[in-house]
C-alpha cells in the first residue's frame, strides 16, 4: 500500500525533515531535533503539519442526530462556532477512535466537522454512512481529508504570531471555539484547539493553499516526534497506543476520559458504558514517573514492588521539560491512585517508579 | 549532509568507532549514529573490569525516539568508563568523537582493530 503524503511534503523535504509512516501517511517526524522543537513550543511557538488528521463534514437536517448517535459527548450542547472532544465507541463501549466535533460558524459551507485520527477517515466515513442508512436519516457525509490541510500553531507566542496573519478575532476565541477568517489571505477555519497543552490554534485551509499559510507562520517547524512528547507530558491519549479496538480495547472510563461520555444521550455503546460509569472501571490509565534511571517504552511491564505483574506501559519517554522519565500505563484501579510504588521492567530490570496524576506539567 | 569521519579511527558497520593507542582502545559511536538517533537521553554501559567480545552488544543508547544497542568493535577488558554520560548523555550528540567517548578497553589482541573498517570504507558505507 502506498503512503499518503500531506500537501507540504516537498516543503518539508526542502527543510531537511526526516519522515515516518504514521497511520498510512508519510509525515515529518523531526526537523531540527525533538528537544529543540519541544522547547520552542513550551517557551515560544512552533508549527505542525497535521494534515494526516481526518476531516469529515456532516450536513443536512439529521446531521446533529447522526453525529449524536456515533459520539459519546452531547452534540446538541454545541452552538455554532463551538467544538467538543468525544470518543467514538462500538456497541460494547470500546473506543474505536477519539475526535473533536466542531459545529461550524453559521456562514461556513458545512454544519458539522469532525476530526478522526490519521488513517481512520475512511472507516469513520463508512461508519457514519452505514448508521445514516440503517436509521434512514437525512444527512450528507463527506470525507474531506484530502481537501483540507490542517496546520497547528502552538506555544505562548502563538496568539501574537497568528494575530499578525489573520483577520479572525482571536481574542474573543475561547478554548474549543472555532471561527472562520483568512490566514495569509487564505480562507480558513481557525480553532482554538491543540494537542500540546499550550495556548494555540489549529487551522483548516484548502489543501492547495497550505504552503501560503505554512510559510506565513514564521516559527520553528515541529514534527510528530515533538508532538508526541508534548502530548505525553499533558497525559493526552494517542489513538493506537492508549486505545485500539484490537490491541488495546478500552472504554473511555478506563482511558480517563469518562467526562466525555454523556449517558443522557443516545449513542452506540451507551448501554455498555452505563454499568462501567456506575461501578467504575477495573483498570485505569495512570501517569508513572520513574525514580530509577531508564526510559519507559510502549509495551514494558508494570509490576508491584514484589514483582507481581499488574499492567503495562502504553506510551513513555524522557520528558524534555521535566528531565524525568514519564509514562502512561494501565493498572488495576487500586493502583491508579497517585504515589503508589510500582516497578517498570526495562530490559528485564525492575526500575523503581511511582504513579502520579496527569498532566505531568501544570498548564 | 556530510558527517565527520576522523582519519585516525577504525569503524564497525554498526557505527561504533575505536581509537587505538598502546594496547588500549577508546570506544564510542559515530557522528552519523548520533544524528540517526537524535537527542540522546540515556546511556547504559558496563562497569570497569567487564569483558567485551567483539561483535556482541555491550550497552544501550536511548534517544527520545529510539532504543539502540551498542556493539563491541574489539574484545578486551574495560579499564575506564565515561561516567559523565550518566548525567550528560547529550555529550554523545555534541562531541561523539571526543567528550562523548564511552569506554576504554585493554585489548585481548592488539591486531584485532586491523580487521575493522578504515575511515574510507566507513565513509563509503554511510554515503
Amino acid at each position: 500500500m502506498s503512503l499518503r503524503s500531506p500537501p507540504l511534503s516537498a516543503v518539508h523535504e526542502r527543510a531537511d525533515a526526516s519522515f515516518t509512516d504514521f497511520g498510512g501517511w508519510e509525515m515529518p517526524v523531526e526537523f531540527e531535533s525533538i528537544r529543540v522543537e519541544h522547547e520552542a513550543v513550551r517557551s515560544e511557538v512552533g508549527k505542525f503539519d497535521v494534515s494526516h488528521m481526518g476531516q469529515i463534514t456532516v450536513d443536512g437536517p439529521d446531521a446533529a442526530t447522526l453525529t449524536q448517535r456515533l459520539t459519546t459527548n452531547d452534540v446538541t450542547a454545541l452552538d455554532p462556532g463551538e467544538a467538543q472532544y468525544a470518543a467514538i465507541t462500538n456497541a460494547d463501549g470500546i473506543m474505536l477512535d477519539d475526535t473533536v466535533v466542531y459545529r461550524l460558524p453559521v456562514d461556513a459551507a458545512d454544519e458539522f466537522l469532525f476530526v478522526p485520527n490519521a488513517g481512520h477517515d475512511g472507516e469513520m466515513t463508512e461508519r457514519w454512512l452505514t448508521e445514516r442508512d440503517d436509521r434512514d436519516l437525512d444527512a450528507t457525509v463527506t470525507n474531506r481529508t484530502e481537501e483540507y490541510a490542517m496546520l497547528a500553531v502552538q506555544g505562548p507566542e502563538a496568539p501574537d504570531l497568528l494575530a499578525a496573519e489573520t483577520d479572525a478575532d482571536l481574542r474573543s476565541l475561547s478554548q474549543f471555539e472555532v471561527t472562520d477568517g483568512t490566514v495569509a489571505g487564505v480562507d480558513s477555519l481557525v480553532a482554538r484547539t491543540g494537542y500540546t497543552g499550550e495556548r494555540g490554534f489549529e487551522i483548516l485551509c484548502p489543501w492547495d493553499d497550505a504552503e501560503a499559510v505554512w510559510s506565513a507562520l514564521d516559527c520553528q517547524p515541529c514534527g510528530l516526534g515533538a508532538r508526541d512528547t508534548l502530548r505525553l507530558e499533558m497525559g493526552f491519549l494517542l489513538s493506537g497506543q492508549e486505545f485500539h479496538p484490537v490491541d488495546e480495547p478500552r472504554t473511555p472510563h478506563e482511558a480517563g476520559i469518562g467526562w466525555t461520555v454523556k449517558l443522557d444521550t443516545e449513542f452506540v455503546g451507551r448501554d455498555a458504558l452505563e454499568g462501567v460509569a456506575a461501578d467504575g472501571p477495573e483498570e485505569k490509565l495512570v501517569g508513572i514517573e520513574l525514580v530509577d534511571r531508564g526510559v519507559p517504552r510502549h509495551g514494558y511491564d508494570v509490576t508491584t514492588p514484589d514483582g507481581e505483574a499488574i499492567g503495562h506501559v502504553t506510551s513513555g519517554t524522557m520528558s524534555p521539560t521535566l528531565g524525568k522519565p514519564i509514562a502512561l500505563a494501565y493498572v488495576p484501579a487500586a493502583y491508579a491512585e497517585p504515589d503508589e510504588s510500582v516497578r517498570v521492567v526495562v530490559r528485564g530490570e525492575p526500575k523503581k517508579a511511582r504513579t502520579r496524576s496527569t498532566p505531568f506539567l501544570d498548564r | 549532509m556530510s558527517f565527520d569521519v576522523p582519519d585516525d579511527l577504525r569503524y564497525l558497520e554498526s557505527h561504533e568507532w575505536v581509537r587505538v593507542a598502546d594496547g588500549t582502545a577508546e570506544i564510542g559511536i559515530t557522528e552519523f549514529a548520533q544524528d540517526e538517533l537524535g537527542d540522546v537521553v540515556f546511556v547504559e554501559l558496563p562497569n570497569e573490569g567487564a569483558t567485551l567480545t567483539a561483535g556482541e552488544d555491550f550497552g544501550v543508547v536511548e534517544s527520545i525516539k529510539a532504543v539502540s544497542d551498542v556493539y563491541a568493535p574489539v574484545s578486551g577488558t574495560v579499564t575506564a568508563v565515561n561516567d559523565r554520560l550518566r548525567d550528560e548523555p547529550e555529550l554523545l550528540n555534541e562531541d561523539p568523537f571526543g567528550e562523548g567517548w564511552m569506554l576504554e578497553v585493554e585489548l585481548d589482541d592488539e591486531s584485532e582493530p586491523d580487521d575493522l573498517l578504515s575511515p574510507a570504507e566507513y565513509r563509503d558505507q554511510i554515503e
